[in-house]
């Protein structure tokens, strides 16, 4: 029954029951939409790095710690046997890593020289561009970042200098031959590639390797003693710790958007409740019990809420859709920022964020029905038939 | 009902808190209404007449006193019982009307058959006969904004009496119309009261509405001051 009369007195209301509703639909889009920004910029740069850097996983050199340059002097050794077949079979790339100094235009930049095999095709990275050079010098490829920052374009030398493994400096010609647009600031900032044989025949290092990144669904070599396995969750755990230090940001956010959907709904509500006085009081003398009519206003204020939500999906839906398909051209590159982020950033709008959106906005706008409704139980029938303030 | 009585009331005294100090609405008020009864209570602004015809309805307590009104003691019902009691066996009628504005003339009639849970097709027959007898079979589906003042207090009596109550009770009902629309107002309840044998208490001190009333209870500071039984009512 007062289901029936809740929704009477919201669609009797016409233009002002649409326009409550329109603004809340407006706060859950905005909702929905920078919470599936913020997932999409997560998912994007998980899928960059696993897509150009992780693969399936690694086998890490005892020694070696990527975040620790003066590591790479020593952790390195002969691939093991172990991985013999996985290489043969294309599940697996070997990967050499150095420290290097790089002197284009007689400016010294250190820099970490990573060999990997041309004829790869485990990570997305474009290294057959380097298969085809026939010079004399070093086919290097480097980071568009690389590029930028170090003044590098395809075509100059300069000269690469390196300690290698009888402890002696060496230097060699380098020669630009691609700039690669991965996306990924890690791979390209302070990083040169080089072809794997070039890599082991300069720094006298033959058959040797830092780390082996394997196919994704590889099954984890049982028999490996002295490698150490690093899997996926491993390998993204310091993004993870900078999305899990930049949560509570997105959760401001969230909570921000959230209070302006329930301020409108309560403004509403407290609006309705002083403009509908006389109403109120026709409802008691008719013989509705003030609970009930506290009630019928909290209800007024839940469907208002559900309405709202039936609206974000008819007249937002389309839109959150194309930009969840065609996503949103990003005006900077966040690239020289040492971030993650798309140039065409493409929303996620998982069902958990919809669901759990849908109930939060539910949950809050009832609550906020509620609050001023209970207003009604103080309110004496005669006075409130009058149209008299509380 | 004992003694067909339909309203009993003894010693009322209602006080309202004015400043420090109380203001006495209604002071000794002794009174009994028997089915049926077509009354006007009748004074000045501040008589008590609105208070005494709350008090009636549920919707104001006693100070002190008694009120027995359909056998229940008023005074000593709690709100929630009382709000069933306005709903199965009352009706109101305001001087302004009341009537929901986002309703229309149908939905208004219904709203208390709804909330007394009558079934759909039922209420629909009883609707459509109320809505007829206040003769406004045409304005069914007008909104109250669509209505003259006069429309809107005929709606108001058919929501008032589409339940069929024990007793309508009406707060200057034809204190917004003019005299053509007070005349035809006071004829329908006038016929309603012979034919559904509803008894009527009116607050007025419109001069009209006496000319159909067969008792007159006059107020005076609160207090009771002639209680006259008309044998030959002006207009009936």
């Amino acid at each position: 029954m007062l289901f029936n009369i809740a929704i009477k007195n919201l669609l009797g209301a016409g233009i002002r029951t649409w326009l409550n509703v329109f603004v809340t639909s407006v706060s859950i889009f905005m909702i929905i939409f920078s919470s599936g920004m913020y997932s999409g910029m997560r998912e994007h740069a998980m899928n960059v790095s696993i897509d150009t850097e992780i693969a399936g996983g690694a086998y890490w050199h005892p020694k070696y710690d990527p975040y620790d340059p003066t590591t790479f002097e020593d952790s390195h050794s002969k691939t093991p046997i172990e991985f013999k077949n996985l290489i043969s079979n294309n599940n697996a790339i070997e990967i050499l890593v150095n420290q290097a100094s790089i002197y284009p235009e007689g400016r010294i930049m250190p820099v970490v020289l990573k060999g990997i095999p041309l004829d790869q095709n485990i990570l997305n990275i474009p290294t057959s561009s380097l298969n085809n050079y026939v010079g004399p010098n070093i086919p290097i490829m480097i980071g568009k970042g690389m590029s930028e920052y170090a003044k590098l374009n395809i075509g100059d030398t300069f000269t690469v200098r390196w300690m290698g493994s009888d402890n002696s400096y060496d230097a060699a010609e380098g020669e630009i031959i691609h700039i690669m647009d991965s996306g990924n600031f890690k791979i390209d900032m302070g990083h040169i590639w080089i072809p794997l044989s070039k890599a082991r025949e300069i720094f006298l290092m033959d058959k040797e390797s830092t780390y082996i990144v394997y196919k994704d669904g590889i099954n984890e070599i049982s028999s490996m003693s002295s490698w150490i396995k690093r899997d996926v969750k491993y390998l993204i755990r310091d993004m993870e710790a900078i999305i899990k230090q930049d949560r509570p940001n997105a959760i401001m956010i969230y909570i921000i958007l959230l209070s302006l959907a329930a301020m409108g709904i309560f403004n509403a509500q407290t609006l309705s409740i002083f403009r509908r006085k006389k109403e109120i009081g026709t409802l008691m003398a008719l013989g509705m019990p003030k609970n009930r009519v506290v009630l019928l206003f909290t209800l007024e204020g839940a469907l208002n809420a559900v309405l709202a939500i039936i609206m974000t999906g008819v007249l937002f839906g389309p839109l959150l859709y194309y930009f969840s398909i065609y996503g949103i051209p990003l005006p900077i590159d966040y690239s020289d920022m040492g971030l993650i982020i798309a140039k065409t950033l493409i929303p996620v709008y998982s069902p958990l964020l919809l669901i759990v959106t849908g109930i939060a906005v539910f949950t809050i706008l009832l609550f906020v029905s509620y609050l001023p409704s209970r207003q009604i139980s103080k309110m004496h029938p005669v006075d409130a038939i009058r149209g008299k303030t509380v | 009902m004992k003694n067909n009585n339909i309203v009993e009331i003894k010693n009322l005294i209602k006080e309202f808190p004015i400043g420090g100090d109380f203001f006495k609405a209604l002071d000794s008020v002794d009174l009994e209404i028997v089915k049926g009864e077509f009354t006007g209570l009748v004074g000045p602004s501040g008589s008590g007449k609105t208070t005494l015809l709350n008090i009636i309805g549920g919707l104001d307590s006693s100070t002190r006193g008694d009120v027995i009104v359909l056998d229940q003691l008023l005074n000593k019902t709690p709100h929630n019982d009382r709000a069933i009691i306005r709903r199965k066996d009352m009706g109101f009628i305001f001087q302004s009307y009341n009537l929901l504005p986002v309703y229309s003339v149908y939905e208004n009639v219904e709203l208390p058959l709804i909330l007394n849970k009558i079934e759909k097709n039922k209420r629909k027959k009883m609707v459509l006969e109320a809505i007829e007898s206040v003769g406004l079979s045409d304005k069914i589906d007008s909104k109250p904004n669509q209505l003259s003042g006069g429309q809107c207090q005929r709606t108001a009596i058919a929501r008032a009496i589409v339940h069929k109550p024990s007793l309508v009770l009406a707060d200057e009902p034809t204190a917004n119309l003019d005299s053509e629309n007070s005349h035809h107002i006071m004829n329908i309840m006038c016929n309603l009261n012979s034919q559904l044998d509803t008894s009527f208490i009116f607050a007025t001190h419109d001069e009209k509405i006496m000319g159909y009333l067969r008792r007159i209870i006059y107020l005076d500071d609160g207090q009771i001051s002639k209680d006259k039984k008309i044998k030959n009512p002006k207009y009936l």
